[in-house]
């Protein structure tokens, strides 16, 4: 690929697309704000979940996965996500079939069956690494029209975002940078909390098997960012979004107490302080409602 | 079948190298695993335990413990394993082993069928497609759902792979066997 590559193959997977759809316009529009394109990404499907398929059968996972990384080779273009779970999922996949030239040959004569073929020849992206190198820095902060100097943000990652570290390439999942280099240049804070490094707990068939279980574990990571004065949670996951927004209702049904804790995608935060409305980017429809020092 | 740690060399091998699954035999015990997991903060699951039962065979013990399922795979124990043990590859490996000899839970072999029916784990319904229209976007997506040609191919990957069978899916209702019709999540 192009180094200077200014369009991506926009990976939705499903939660992205499917239940949170202003995580896909608030990405497309911001890209498109800096004269990056994406492209649709015809005939994809789900990544499958790392952890969730990975966990059943890997056997399944891969052939899947590749097939989704054949479409964006046809359209010669490399991928970008807005899903730690899909940019887990592809960029293991990816690795896997690289490294490995006898699993690459067994899966392509899986894919082989409806003329696919898995070549090796695209990469896989994540919106905030492509914001935080791509776009860069100073070019977003040449363009924030409504500063967030006011507001403390809770940083969460996610898991699969930064670990494993060996294959995800951001150094250390202890001291991860690029979530606050984007918040800073919004005028953001960003306070430490205890449990800012863990998991959602939605992750590896948690939520779907032991929902209530997942929703306390959950419940702790927010109470954690609540007691240290944050305002919102801000990440780059649409599965650990689902989690934390919607798990917010599901956390009232179960433990009979609603925080309204508010919780953005990267990019719906980084759309707010870059002039958009919260109707564009589809904050107005979730669980948790998004308090004016925000929305200003 | 050999013993169980034979077994996951051999299956998690094939994914990962057989060096990669290797490493569970470095365990010295230490749980730092242990002490890192934001799961064993609230479960029953204890990796340090577990791996020492993989170690010596206890194979229906391990797929027969309900916190083989209580892994997130956040890989922070794998981050920081001062042996190298590639932890959760480990444990989806076990997993994985588990599933083929049938201790797989219903809400999991559901996601397969949602899968089977529309390529994703979580499809879309009317609702969402309202969602998408307020915020200018098309009401679905181009994905398998919609494309119904793309639709089958992954559903050949299933059948390839034996998947289908493995969640017992049938494919005359296109759900569980013994599963009353239903639709989407």
């Amino acid at each position: 690929m192009a180094e200077d590559s200014k369009t991506y193959a926009y990976f939705l997977g499903c939660i992205t697309p499917n239940r949170y759809p202003g995580i896909e316009a608030s990405t497309k529009k911001i890209l498109k704000g800096f004269e990056i394109e994406t492209k649709e990404m015809v005939g994809a499907s789900c990544c499958p979940a790392p952890g969730v398929f990975g966990s059943f059968d890997m056997h399944t996972w891969l052939p899947i996965a590749a097939r989704n990384l054949a479409i964006a080779e046809e359209m010669d273009l490399d991928i970008v996500v807005s899903c730690n779970g899909c940019y887990g999922s592809l960029q293991e996949a990816n690795h896997l079939l690289i490294e490995h030239p006898k699993l690459r040959e067994k899966t392509n004569e899986i894919l082989s069956k409806f003329g696919k073929e898995f070549k090796g020849t695209t990469t896989v992206s994540h919106i905030i690494v492509v914001l935080h190198d791509v776009v860069g820095l100073d070019r977003i902060k040449e363009n924030i029209k409504k500063p967030m100097n006011d507001v403390n943000v809770a940083v969460h990652y996610g898991c699969h975002f930064l670990k494993p570290r060996e294959v995800r390439g951001h150094g250390s999942s202890e001291t991860p940078y690029i979530l606050e280099d984007l918040m800073k240049v919004t005028g953001a804070k960003i306070p430490e909390y205890k449990d800012k490094l863990m998991c959602c707990g939605a992750g590896g068939g948690n939520r779907t098997a032991d929902s209530v279980q997942s929703l306390e574990w959950m419940r702790q990571k927010l109470v954690s960012a609540i007691e240290s004065g944050c305002d919102c949670m801000v990440h780059p996951c649409a599965f650990c979004h689902l989690q934390l927004d919607r798990g917010q209702a599901e956390m009232e049904k179960a433990f009979g107490v609603f925080f309204n804790f508010p919780i953005l995608f990267a990019t719906q935060f980084m759309g707010l302080a870059l002039g958009l409305s919260q109707e564009e980017v589809g904050l107005d429809k979730q669980t948790t409602t998004i308090p004016e020092k925000i929305l200003k | 079948m050999g013993t169980l740690y034979e077994d996951i060399v051999a299956h998690g091998g094939e994914v990962f190298g057989e060096e990669h699954v290797e490493t569970l035999r470095e365990c010295v015990q230490c749980g730092k695993c242990t002490g890192s997991c934001p799961s064993g903060r609230n479960t029953a699951l204890r990796t340090r335990k577990l791996f020492q039962m993989a170690l010596v065979d206890l194979r229906e013990e391990i797929f027969n413990a309900p916190e083989l399922w209580f892994c997130t795979t956040c890989y922070t124990c794998y981050e920081r394993c001062p042996k190298g043990v590639k932890t959760t590859d480990v444990i989806r490996t076990m997993r994985n082993l588990a599933a083929k000899e049938g201790h797989m839970s219903v809400p999991h072999r559901m996601i397969g069928v949602y899968v089977l029916k529309t390529g994703h784990g979580v499809p879309i319904g009317p609702d969402q497609m309202k969602l998408r229209e307020a915020v200018g976007l098309e009401s679905q997506p181009p994905t398998t759902q919609k494309h119904k040609d793309q639709l089958e191919q992954v559903q050949t990957i299933f059948r390839t792979t034996g998947y289908d069978a493995m969640i017992d899916f049938d494919w005359d209702t296109m759900n569980l066997k013994g599963m009353e019709k239903k639709g989407g999540k």
